[in-house]
């Protein structure tokens, strides 16, 4: 029996994914330094509204309210004994919501970063990071997500822990890093990588991609640099909707609904297949992404310079796959011999 | 696979190649190479603090520096402030019992509902790396703890770090508490994390906003010169 996603991705051309998930929850009342994963149990009603806005908008697919959803991040709350009951609650509510849209729409439940570095340059050693997003995988998966999804991942070892995990909760899966320094992750993975990475995996994800980072320019640079690689899976486009902004006391992002349109359209073109956005992409977005989607057809691969008098500059001037990375300082010394870390 | 022919023998260097192979041991991540310089250069009677100034924060400027050019990235960053920490371990109790001047202090921390200290972790290293004191608070802090901080350590600076929109605006109440009391002219305030920018910094109140680590210390270094100015302008 095939997921719903792979269902969907047969039917369909393009997918729109959802928008975001901690803007929302801010509009609605949601406190700076709170978990919004206790929303799920404390206040349902809010996250079903979550939930709703974005199939409501037209997306053929939404994430889950469980972000910070591993022991790891509920820690802080003093929620890592809730695990189970944060993550089964996101993917019930969910479950709920997509099963009364009249047409196929897709659960993914959200799982984000431990927010800790993995071993050896860090302290989190493989077999916990792989115990903790199981633990995570398997509450989804009670709740009903039809696939997991997991975001904004810096470091390949722990998307790889994630890809592990989900072959334990035996689901299918999808997995986006954030590519956010000088175009690359925060631990300088290239887009490039990220392809040959995932056609490793023994358990590949249905789909991969970016997901929030800098701005919608910097991720279409990142999804160009997907396609020039050659990957066998679909790739996802989740961009942020402009660079935020801090408004009395609250963030805005600057990206308008015409913008992110045009955004939808060249990621489709550049070959992303899901689309959607991250911070800042509010259902006003997604409605004018999904109108643009449907009345457009899909074009050449837009260039560099195309992206730039759209959407913006980049952040950097190269992101590290077109062989223009700015040169390392001169040595003086002589190189020792030392392992590769690859 | 080192060539017995390719050893480098740090102790037949001279005073000039030894710095220069410091410089780049520091940036390959060597620690037990950096410690063996520094006792090295510490036998040939260089006082600590011009080990520190001209071999260690010297050779930490580099890995800044491409730091914020895109050419290392947080992993080779690690590395080199690990084997920084290796050389700063040995010249620190020297360094105190000889009255070396002091850059200035920092008390740093990520904000309240923030775990993420990942960048924190970088700006602390790399600060270190320019001779500043450090004074690390975690993750997770509520106003209280850092104004206690501040008073306790006789800090010059306050660092605060967010990596989600959902807690950056804390550091705008932990400023508010800071001019409330009357004291947020008493130190530097700089902030830092990936949804931040320059607006954002200038629209809560603090001094700075620093993009990257390597901006923190520049940023730091050019705020205490001033402080120091103004100081020796009202005396």
């Amino acid at each position: 029996m095939t997921d719903a996603l792979t269902r969907l991705l047969a039917d369909r051309d393009w997918i729109l994914a959802d928008g975001a998930t901690g803007t929302t929850l801010f509009n609605m009342g949601l406190q700076s330094g709170d978990s919004p994963e206790f929303w799920n149990v404390d206040h349902p009603e809010r996250i079903k509204a979550l939930y709703s806005g974005a199939v409501e908008a037209g997306s053929d697919l939404f994430l889950t309210n469980s972000f910070g959803g591993n022991a790891a991040r509920l820690k802080l709350h003093d929620g890592q004994d809730r695990v189970g009951e944060l993550n089964r609650r996101a993917a019930e509510i969910g479950r709920e919501v997509a099963d009364a849209a009249g047409r196929p729409v897709v659960v993914a439940g959200s799982v984000g970063p431990t927010g800790e570095i993995m071993a050896p340059m860090g302290v989190l050693t493989h077999e916990l990071a792989v115990e903790m997003f199981h633990e995570q995988a398997e509450a989804l998966k009670a709740g009903g997500a039809d696939v997991l999804w997991v975001e904004t991942i810096s470091a390949a070892e722990e998307y790889k822990a994630a890809a592990e995990a989900f072959a334990l909760a035996d689901m299918p899966w999808c997995g986006t890093m954030s590519f956010d320094t000088a175009g690359r992750t925060m631990m300088g993975f290239t887009a490039a990588q990220m392809v040959k990475m995932v056609s490793r995996l023994p358990n590949p994800p249905i789909a991969f991609g970016a997901n929030c980072g800098v701005g919608a320019s910097d991720l279409l640079r990142t999804v160009l640099g997907f396609s020039a690689a050659g990957p066998e899976n679909p790739i996802i486009a989740k961009g942020n909707a402009g660079i935020p902004r801090y408004v009395d006391g609250h963030i805005h992002y600057n990206g308008t609904p015409e913008l992110m349109a045009e955004y939808a359209l060249m990621a489709r073109d550049s070959g992303a297949t899901i689309i959607g956005g991250c911070c800042g992409t509010t259902p006003d977005h997604l409605r004018a992404m999904r109108a643009a989607l449907e009345t457009k057809p899909k074009g050449d691969a837009p260039t560099l310079d195309t992206i730039v008098a759209t959407l913006g500059e980049f952040s950097s001037a190269s992101d590290g796959s077109d062989g223009n990375s700015p040169a390392p300082a001169e040595r003086r010394g002589r190189r020792r011999a030392r392992t590769s870390r690859d | 696979m080192a060539d017995e022919d390719d050893e480098i023998i740090l102790s037949e260097l001279s005073d000039e190649d030894l710095v220069a192979q410091m410089f780049d041991d520091l940036y390959d991540g060597l620690k037990e190479e950096i410690e063996e310089g520094v006792n090295i250069l510490l036998e040939r009677g260089w006082p600590p603090y011009k080990i520190l100034t001209e071999a260690l924060v010297g050779g930490m400027k580099i890995v800044g520096d491409d730091f914020r050019d895109g050419i290392l990235f947080v992993p080779e960053v690690l590395l080199a402030a690990g084997a920084m920490k290796g050389g700063m371990g040995i010249l620190k109790p020297l360094l105190a019992e000889t009255g070396a001047p002091r850059m200035g202090k920092m008390v740093i921390g990520t904000v309240k509902g923030d775990i993420h200290d990942i960048g924190k972790n970088l700006v602390s290293m790399m600060m270190e790396g320019a001779g500043f004191e450090v004074v690390d608070l975690g993750i997770n802090n509520p106003v209280e703890k850092y104004l206690e901080a501040l008073a306790a350590e006789e800090a010059d600076i306050l660092g605060m770090s967010a990596l989600l929109t959902t807690t950056m605006p804390y550091m705008k109440v932990v400023i508010d508490a800071m001019k409330e009391q009357g004291i947020r002219d008493d130190y530097i305030v700089l902030v830092g994390g990936a949804p931040l920018n320059e607006e954002f910094g200038r629209a809560i109140g603090a001094d700075a906003y620093c993009r990257d680590a390597a901006v923190a210390v520049e940023t730091a270094k050019q705020f205490v010169a001033r402080k120091h100015n103004q100081m020796a302008g009202s005396a």
